[in-house]
């Protein structure tokens, strides 16, 4: 495949052309970070950061979406009966998404799209965003992409790839989807340059890493029993911080929120860190210390979804969660912990 | 694409007080759309999410058999905000139901000639329900040996359809064993005892045709289960319907999972030996 | 503040070997620049774990509530303040406890400082009330007092108000320092205005409850905001949602906030949520003459009814 030159003083017109036809989204920096916006007639996305503050996983599925809406007045004639909401799933282009994010979704997918099931908010709004994704070339530290199934150039769940190249952009138009989007933006001129010694390079920057090849094989049941989780979960707050910085976690509640005769059917994140996710009507919860549940959440992340999906560990390694925990629980350090395991040996937790 | 988080809309056509506390009321609804009932066929052992406007979901067992038609039952159990203001509608309101979720009993299995020992406790026997019905029908009874049920309550009047027991109690097709835990009623002509005991006395010797379907709370399960084992009952014979916190009740918010499982989409329905590799949280 | 360090682990080995504390909580090193992990040891061997500096600035009360053990806690003066208030509220006795208080001069912002910068910061050493902040491209030494948590820089507890024994010697109290002068700013604002600034304060929030969870006071079983029968606020990201509990919870932190901090240091998009405390903190100095948490012998104003009390506020 080709690779496109996009020159800077390109950009901006390329942009305002797509704005045409697309919803424009990006990096857009307030105060000391930067986060996802819809970005209005003219204004850029900011391409100055090494990552967003939260993840892109908001432009595709929101905190809080209204799923759907009802009247509770017995004088109509469909009172209580749920209606569809009016959506917006025209189509969106996601500029400055680093490649972690986008391999995120691709790891979300697996949940929200399956054959018994499909969800329709998540599966329309991810297949109307059209992903321009921006390599890195300056990683963070606590970067651990590389070694969590993706890197600085990662090119799953990406419809463009763009590399900064100085005064131009090198673009590889990955799927139908993104090569639409170069032409439409006028990006069409073509170079022999290719982007893999670029990629060697920001590869060879990432300093951080985890160990999963042996995850696979532990036993469900031992590593749940493992000995160090009391210790790992002590300093917890069990606040939704990891949860809700992560780009491959979805866990959602589902709530009716009424105003006098009519209301919605919505739909808001959700944790597994809160112990209300858990409890029963009938008092009993099943994860009821804190320890059950950060155990559940790196279960989950590094154990579970490997065995029940065969594609690796659910991270892309974007340090999110070690960069925001207030306490400092690090994930790469229980990963180490859990591929470690030796349920025969004595360990003593490291 | 279809909306699983859409429900079908129904109308309540009729609500029994099933026990004396009052706590256990059987919702009988009908689809708005007839259309819908054919879209909503299930099997035993499955459940639905009913659908109260305004208030929320509650992931509830089938009661009524697929054999059943033009209508869907649940026993519902008075405990929380959904379920308290169920139990406060009435006949001819609307709400609506989503399913069937989950999957259902093995009956691919247990229909090729096999023996059934159904063992309920108090008011989790509504899937339980389901499966007498569906076995007793005259299409699917030939289908299976033996049945035997072995279901307990605290007392008479906890027990749900009592009606529908003491008709299959006279049938010769079916072994009844119903029981108390204590018995104020002095014409009481069942059994007095707890369900892990009577289990012990009245259950078939285990053997390669026979499967035990256990529903009921924690502790009757707790110690039902050794008597089993010492009956010889293999751990993947030993059918058991979990219950946890759901919300989509089809695989997607996470809420339910245990181990690499959901218990909305890859159960409820587990053989003993599934739950034994799985955490026990639950 | 290295000299804590060794004191600190020196005290907590004698304590377990004595028998004195059947764990000792404390904090050890961290992954990144600026953390450190609160922990416990039980064992006098693991006492080197511990550490002590500028990056303590979680609350460790906020992990004795309801335990049943014989502890040792490192605590700094707001630390104390808040141990005496769960004393106070029953949820520790006074008699499980061996408090290692640490007379402290202040913590470092982590995100104020991480903000002076334009890449990465690699490693931040303290030395002499100096900040040596090293990034991938440049070193530079700041002075401590253009990185301390805001909570710090007004702070006039830095010494402990209650403990067995000290890490080190107390440290001079800070003098002349107006605490409310943010607070001032807010209530000349008009009704409109306020309105606005909160919404602004807010409109990151994205309900994490790292803000409560991190706060020593929030102990409830059931937070309100999780109530269903009634609900008393809904739990998405809806404005009026959102300052609906950070008021409340605010208000139920009244009289017992110690101004530590944890709130701010915990939120992870930066909300300066300690204008809705410090300003109940002021209303409780100017109406009830009250500090939290100096003194087990006293009940905040709200616990209690004095007939002299003034009634003011709710003209």
């Amino acid at each position: 495949m080709k690779v496109i030159k996009i020159d800077k003083k390109d950009w901006p017109g390329g942009l305002e052309k797509l704005s045409g036809n697309y919803r424009l989204f990006g990096p857009v920096k307030d105060k000391d970070s930067h986060d996802f916006r819809e970005l209005p007639k003219g204004k850029l996305p900011d391409f100055d950061f090494q990552n967003t503050r939260l993840p892109a996983k908001s432009l595709v599925y929101p905190q809080s979406e209204a799923m759907f809406e009802y009247t509770l007045d017995e004088s109509q004639p469909d009172h209580h009966v749920m209606k569809a909401v009016k959506k917006d799933y025209s189509p969106r282009a996601v500029f400055g998404i680093r490649p972690c994010d986008a391999k995120a979704f691709v790891l979300v997918r697996k949940n929200f799209d399956t054959p018994e099931y499909k969800d329709p908010y998540w599966i329309q709004a991810y297949e109307a965003s059209t992903f321009v994704g921006l390599a890195c070339d300056d990683p963070h530290g606590t970067c651990f992409c590389t070694s969590a199934g993706c890197g600085p150039f990662h090119e799953e769940g990406l419809d463009v790839l763009l590399a900064d190249a100085g005064d131009h952009f090198l673009a590889k138009g990955l799927t139908e989807k993104g090569q639409n989007l170069l032409k439409a933006a006028g990006w069409t001129a073509e170079t022999e340059a290719d982007i893999e010694a670029m990629k060697k390079a920001a590869e060879g920057k990432i300093s951080s890493s985890v160990s999963t090849d042996k995850l696979e094989a532990k036993e469900t049941t031992a590593l749940y029993d493992a000995p160090f989780w009391e210790e790992q979960a002590f300093a917890c707050l069990n606040c939704g911080t990891c949860t809700y910085s992560c780009p491959t976690c979805w866990c959602f509640d589902i709530q009716d929120e009424n105003h006098k005769k009519s209301g919605i059917r919505m739909r808001n994140w959700d944790s597994c860190m809160f112990p209300l996710f858990t409890l029963h009507g009938t008092g009993h919860n099943p994860r009821g210390t804190k320890m059950h549940r950060l155990r559940q959440r790196f279960m989950h992340k590094l154990k579970y979804y490997v065995d029940k999906y065969g594609a690796g560990i659910q991270c892309v390694g974007c340090g999110r969660c070690v960069r925001l925990c207030p306490v400092n629980i690090d994930i790469r350090k229980i990963c180490e912990l859990m591929n470690d395991y030796d349920s025969g040996a004595d360990t003593c937790a490291a | 694409m279809q909306n699983p988080y859409l429900p079908y809309p129904v109308r309540i056509e009729e609500v029994i007080t099933e026990t004396e506390d009052k706590n256990l009321k059987t919702f009988k609804f009908v689809f708005l759309n007839p259309e819908d009932e054919e879209k909503f066929a299930y099997r035993s052992g499955q459940f639905a999410e009913l659908s109260v406007t305004g208030k929320g979901e509650i992931p509830i067992g089938i009661a009524s058999s697929p054999t059943e038609k033009g209508f869907v039952k649940f026993t519902v159990n008075k405990v929380g905000l959904v379920s308290s203001f169920l139990h406060s509608m009435k006949s001819g309101d609307i709400m609506g139901i989503r399913g069937p979720m989950g999957n259902w009993y093995p009956w691919e299995t247990m229909e090729e000639g096999k023996n059934v020992v159904i063992i309920g406790g108090g008011f989790a026997f509504t899937t339980l329900r389901s499966s007498v019905i569906y076995m007793l029908d005259p299409a699917n009874r030939p289908k299976f040996k033996d049945i035997h049920v072995i279901y307990g309550a605290r007392t008479p009047g906890m027990l749900l359809y009592r009606d529908e027991l003491a008709e299959w109690e006279k049938r010769d097709d079916i072994n009844m064993h119903i029981t108390v835990d204590a018995a104020d009623d002095p014409d009481w002509k069942y059994n007095v005892g707890f369900v892990p005991t009577i289990t012990e006395q009245k259950a078939p010797p285990a053997d390669a045709d026979t499967y035990a379907i256990i529903c009921g709370p924690p502790i009757m399960i707790k110690f039902t289960q050794p008597v089993l084992d010492n009956l010889g009952y293999k751990h993947d014979h030993i059918i058991m319907s979990l219950e946890n916190r759901m919300k989509c009740g089809i695989g997607m918010c996470g809420r339910c999972n245990i181990g690499k499982e959901f218990v909305c989409k890859d159960g409820p329905v587990f053989t003993l030996s599934e739950l034994s590799a799985t955490p026990r949280e639950y | 503040m290295s000299g804590y360090t060794d004191k600190i682990r020196e005290i907590s080995e004698r304590l377990l070997k004595e028998g004195t504390a059947e764990m000792v909580i404390g904090f050890k090193n961290g992954t990144m620049p600026m953390m450190n992990e609160p922990c416990f040891i039980r064992k006098p061997e693991d006492a080197g774990k511990l550490v002590w500096d500028s990056n303590c600035g979680i609350n460790l009360s906020n992990y004795l509530t309801d335990r049943k053990e014989k502890i040792a806690i490192v605590a700094k003066g707001c630390d104390s303040r808040n141990i005496v208030t769960h004393i106070v509220e029953n949820k520790i006795t006074r008699e499980q406890l061996h408090i290692i208080g640490v007379p402290c001069h202040g913590m470092i912002d982590r995100h104020k400082t991480a903000s002076m910068f334009d890449t990465e910061i690699l490693s931040v050493t303290e030395q002499d009330g100096k900040i040596l902040v090293k990034t991938k491209d440049s070193e530079k030494t700041l002075e401590k007092a253009d990185v301390l948590q805001k909570n710090c820089a007004v702070c006039t507890h830095r010494n402990p108000v209650i403990h067995d024994e000290l890490a080190g010697n107390p440290v001079e109290e800070q003098r002349d320092v107006d605490r409310y002068a943010d607070v001032r700013g807010i209530e000349a604002m008009s009704p409109q205005e306020k309105l606005n600034y909160f919404d602004g304060l807010f409109a990151d929030c994205i309900r994490c409850y790292a803000c409560r969870n991190a706060c020593p006071l929030c102990y409830c079983p059931t937070c309100f905001v999780d109530e269903s029968r009634p609900q008393w606020v809904g739990k998405s990201t809806d404005a009026t949602d959102v300052k609906t509990f950070h008021f409340l919870r605010a208000y139920h932190c009244a009289g017992r906030c110690t101004d530590c901090g944890a709130c701010e240091r915990a939120c992870p998009v930066g909300i300066n949520m300690r204008v809705l405390t410090k300003k109940l903190e002021k209303d409780c100095l100017d109406n009830f003459g009250w500090e939290a948490g100096l003194t087990p012998d006293q009940r905040p104003p709200l616990d209690t009814f004095k007939t002299d009390d003034p009634e003011e506020f709710i003209k």
